[in-house]
């Protein structure tokens, strides 16, 4: 399958017909999109003060679809690189299912629509860092830093970590040490993440011109990177806890997730041979998305349902 | 060829569906959060 050259930006018999309905929603990215709207949930929740939930929804809304423009618009950039990778050559671009220029123009009316509503529907702080965000995945993330540079997905991480910000502020109207701590858990998640993945699909990424860093640096040189970040990762996981934000049950929880992340890390270090060395790198990437998915979840569930001190009524109250 | 101008035209009228089911929620939405954010007793302020 990995060997199929794929038309990229000419249509084809397929896309002469048209792209079905599931193949627009395929171009907004679903599962990136389902953690984005999550982790902006736990920013708004978390926030001090109340959100009429109606008010709450729709700014989640337009969350969402700056999330699925973002997504759209990376497919429409990358075609040439997702048809030559085995991981994304069956999106609609690279199928021919939908154009490259109809997957722009998707993504462009959807990011333009989503600032502009999230402006009108919360505040025009929220707006300037969904537009922030958009502009960072696609103009810095995927036309410049993915093609140039092993860091890539250290620097581009900002964009997948601003979504807590965008809930914090669309709620508040302001920002404050709080959502930088929930933007900097994911900004550090990011990299041993992505890499762990990256150990697995090195030879797709070096068949497709992606210097990824296992494929510049080797997947040793990787596996060290994991390791420093995932002993980085485990007390900044801890953070909210000592900022208030979470209490005595969140840090025993970080604790113990971020010990468990370490460890899984320095199984990926260690085995670096043959099967038991992909079933660590997998291991490794299938936790550190439960890892982080829990960590919001406590969040989630102790401002939600057992609110902060002081005036500040639950998110759920109205 | 009959099959595929067929096939194109299911396409299209199911996009026409599904842009006119969003429409049709945006309107309700916008709807709604104009309600939300007026506030309570609207109708009954001072001219």
């Amino acid at each position: 399958m990995a060997d199929v050259a794929f038309p990229v930006t000419a249509g084809t018999v397929e896309a002469d017909t048209g792209g079905d309905v599931a193949d627009y929603v395929a171009l907004l990215k679903p599962r990136v999109m389902f953690l984005v709207v999550f982790t902006a949930l736990v920013g708004l929740v978390a926030a001090p003060g109340s959100m009429h939930p109606v008010l709450a929804i729709a700014a989640l809304i337009c969350i969402a679809a700056g999330a699925g423009a973002s997504g759209a618009l990376n497919m429409w950039y990358d075609a040439d690189i997702d048809a030559a990778m085995a991981r994304t050559a069956a999106r609609p671009v690279p199928r021919g299912r939908v154009t490259a220029e109809e997957a722009r123009s998707f993504g462009a009316v959807l990011a333009l629509g989503s600032v502009v509503c999230l402006g009108l529907m919360a505040n025009f702080l929220a707006a300037a860092l969904l537009a922030l965000t958009i502009g960072f995945y696609v103009f810095v993330y995927t036309m410049w830093l993915k093609r140039t540079t092993p860091q890539n997905i250290v620097i581009g991480g900002a964009a997948g970590a601003f979504p807590p910000m965008i809930g914090w502020a669309a709620a508040t109207g302001s920002l404050s040490l709080e959502p930088f701590v929930l933007f900097l858990i994911i900004f550090v998640w990011t990299p041993p993440h992505f890499w762990a993945l990256a150990l697995l699909r090195t030879r797709d990424y070096a068949k497709a011109g992606v210097p990824m860093l296992p494929v510049v640096a080797g997947p040793d040189a990787t596996r060290l990177q994991i390791l420093i970040y995932s002993l980085i990762l485990a007390p900044v996981g801890m953070l909210p806890a000592i900022i208030g934000l979470g209490s005595t049950l969140y840090m025993v929880v970080a604790s113990i997730l971020g010990s468990l992340f370490v460890v899984m890390a320095f199984a990926c270090y260690s085995e670096r041979e043959g099967e038991a060395a992909d079933r660590a790198a997998k291991n490794l990437f299938a936790y550190s998305v439960l890892y982080l998915f829990l960590l919001f979840a406590v969040l989630l569930v102790e401002q939600g349902f057992f609110s902060h001190g002081g005036a500040s009524p639950s998110f759920w109250s109205l | 060829m009959q099959d595929a101008e067929q096939e194109r035209k299911r396409r299209q009228r199911m996009r026409s569906l599904a842009i006119a089911w969003i429409l049709g929620a945006l309107v309700v939405l916008f709807f709604i959060v104009t309600i939300v954010r007026l506030g309570g007793q609207v109708a009954v302020r001072p001219l």
